[in-house]
């Protein structure tokens, strides 16, 4: 007779909430193990700059700590960061957001998201969004009880979501749409033209638009343009944006949210239980990032086009097709003349060549037969990779 | 165009092809462009970044002021040209402030440094007074800091 121990979780009780135990780990994260215990390995898995924080920004920061800046905001943020975002989209994208009700300070883009998805889903509401697409895009969108709706998206298209492909999957639950542009994992950004047909259909089909732009600084030689700045779309957009990417300031955790009072009055509602705010020290520096910190971000973009241009051109020398990336610090080669499954492809990789990457399926069913790549490295690292998997290729070649 | 310079500056050692991919330029208009700045001088010369410490080899800089007199037609043109000449003169300027030139010296010895100073530079016509500085430390040169730098704190995978 088995007797239950008290000192132990009797697993089969049933602790865990079904939502959540139902929720895939991301496939990002599943490497993680297997590379800590690796010497030699160069990684094109990150999902981060590898500049360090500029250093005003980070003087700044130490500046506000020696001065005693360690404790809680106001719910919403410092009203100087605030008000620094405010003209920041103003200048930027000629927005006009009043940084009292229509502006909130999260704790990351993903705090952001998880906000605006917990704010507007009832159980049973609907989120379109891409496939591939971001990882954390459909798992906070079943944590807050809604159903991610996917739209396939193919390398033909440029990886492009389009609005007749979002039409045909709007249903009587469809609460809002949710975009990623410049995109991760595949780099791609959205024309104009398509967005524009996107921003149409929101306002006929009554629908929200969730738009995760914190790679809105990261383009080379496309323009990035703002949903929320397109005609009578400020009021339905869900601005998410931060500063982690542009300025590399990932460990900081700012990041922000922009939309109707409304929205930002319930996404604020929550945030105020759960996170309270977001870390002072962060928000000191964002202010200096904003104030001060164009000159970096310029810098910074310079550098990753020519890792860019070298990786793209490198994939394509050693007979893999990669889409032209046009945003983010991704490429997204096609792993297809393998035979391989991106996650086999990925394992072996690593293992056969100490090259981390992260398979595409890791972003969707759609990622299949793809691998994600951060430029984000020293071009070093980068040259070698490349002969790393130039070997790879050859010797896994089929067709 | 800037964008071959800027690649060269940071890396001499990239080849045109190299640079025609980082910067999508053609590669013949990349060759052309290096030729055309060798020979006008936009391109001085190539140069290695070498922590010459780290060969144990002893190295003296110092930081030499020089208070001149201007002379007529000539300014400081003649006067700083007779001190460039010296080898252990490596960077010579014309500066704004309490004195006219800062002369950066680089010796092997205390010795080689203070006689250059005392028997060649002070005694120039022109020259009326000298303050040498000695570097004790140098921390960032060219914008290399020497030593180990920051290093990379970012794990090798995340989101």
């Amino acid at each position: 007779m088995s007797q239950s121990n008290p000192t132990q979780l009797n697993t089969s009780r049933g602790y865990i909430s079904q939502k959540v135990s139902k929720t895939p780990p991301s496939g990002i994260r599943k490497f993680f193990d297997l590379l800590s215990e690796m010497e030699g390995v160069i990684s094109l898995g990150v999902g981060e700059p590898d500049f360090v924080t500029p250093w005003h920004i980070r003087e700044a920061a130490i500046y506000s700590l020696e001065k005693g800046y360690t404790m809680y905001t106001s719910n919403s943020g410092m009203p100087e960061l605030r008000q620094a975002l405010s003209e920041h989209l103003a200048v930027r994208y000629g927005l006009s957001y009043d940084p009292a009700t229509e502006i909130l300070i999260t704790v990351g883009v993903s705090e952001g998201l998880d906000l605006a998805l917990r704010a507007i889903l009832d159980p049973g509401d609907e989120v379109i969004m891409p496939d591939p697409s971001y990882v954390a895009y459909p798992a906070c969108t079943t944590l807050a009880g809604g159903v991610p709706v996917k739209v396939p998206l193919f390398e033909e298209n440029n990886f492009a979501i389009t609005a007749a492909d979002i039409e045909t999957r709007i249903t009587s639950r469809t609460k809002a749409i949710l975009l990623g542009y410049p995109a991760n994992p595949t780099g791609a950004v959205l024309h104009k033209d398509e967005l524009v047909r996107i921003a149409e259909l929101a306002k006929r089909r009554d629908l929200l638009v969730i738009s995760d732009e914190v790679y809105d600084r990261l383009v080379y030689g496309a323009e990035h343009i703002c949903m929320a700045s397109l005609p009578g779309m400020q009021k339905r957009t869900i601005l998410l944006n931060g500063f982690s990417k542009a300025y590399a300031m990932t460990g900081w955790r700012v990041g922000y949210a922009a939309a109707d009072p409304e929205i930002i009055k319930f996404m604020t509602r929550i945030h105020q239980y759960t996170m309270l705010c977001g870390p002072i020290m962060g928000q000191m520096a964002a202010i200096e990032a904003l104030k001060c910190g164009d000159e970096a971000v310029q810098s910074m973009l310079r550098e990753y086009d020519q890792r860019r241009r070298v990786m793209v051109q490198g994939f394509r020398n050693i007979g893999l097709s990669c889409f032209e990336p046009k945003g983010a610090f991704y490429a997204f080669p096609s792993i297809k003349v393998t035979g391989l499954s991106s996650e086999d492809f990925a394992e072996k990789l690593l293992h056969e060549e100490k090259v981390a990457v992260v398979p595409g399926s890791a972003f969707g069913e759609c990622g299949e037969g793809y691998i994600r790549c951060c430029y984000a490295a020293s071009m070093a690292e980068i040259e070698e990779a490349l002969k790393r998997m130039g070997r790879f290729i050859k010797k896994h070649r089929k067709t | 165009m800037k964008q071959i310079f800027e690649a060269l500056e940071k890396d001499a050692r990239l080849t045109p092809q190299q640079i025609s991919t980082m910067t999508g330029i053609a590669v013949a208009e990349v060759e052309k462009a290096i030729k055309k700045a060798e020979k006008d001088r936009t391109i001085l010369k190539y140069k290695t970044a070498i922590d010459w410490s780290k060969l144990g080899e002893e190295q003296v800089w110092a930081l030499v002021e020089v208070k001149v007199a201007p002379q007529r037609d000539v300014g400081f043109d003649a006067i700083a040209e007779r001190i460039y000449r010296f080898p252990q003169a490596r960077s010579v300027y014309l500066v704004s402030g309490t004195y006219d030139l800062a002369i950066l010296v680089v010796g092997k010895t205390m010795q080689e440094v203070a006689v250059f100073v005392s028997e060649k530079l002070a005694p120039l016509d022109t020259v009326q007074s000298t303050v040498t500085h000695f570097i004790l430390k140098r921390y960032k040169d060219d914008g290399e800091v020497l030593g180990g730098g920051e290093g990379m704190k970012r794990l090798a995978v995340t989101p």
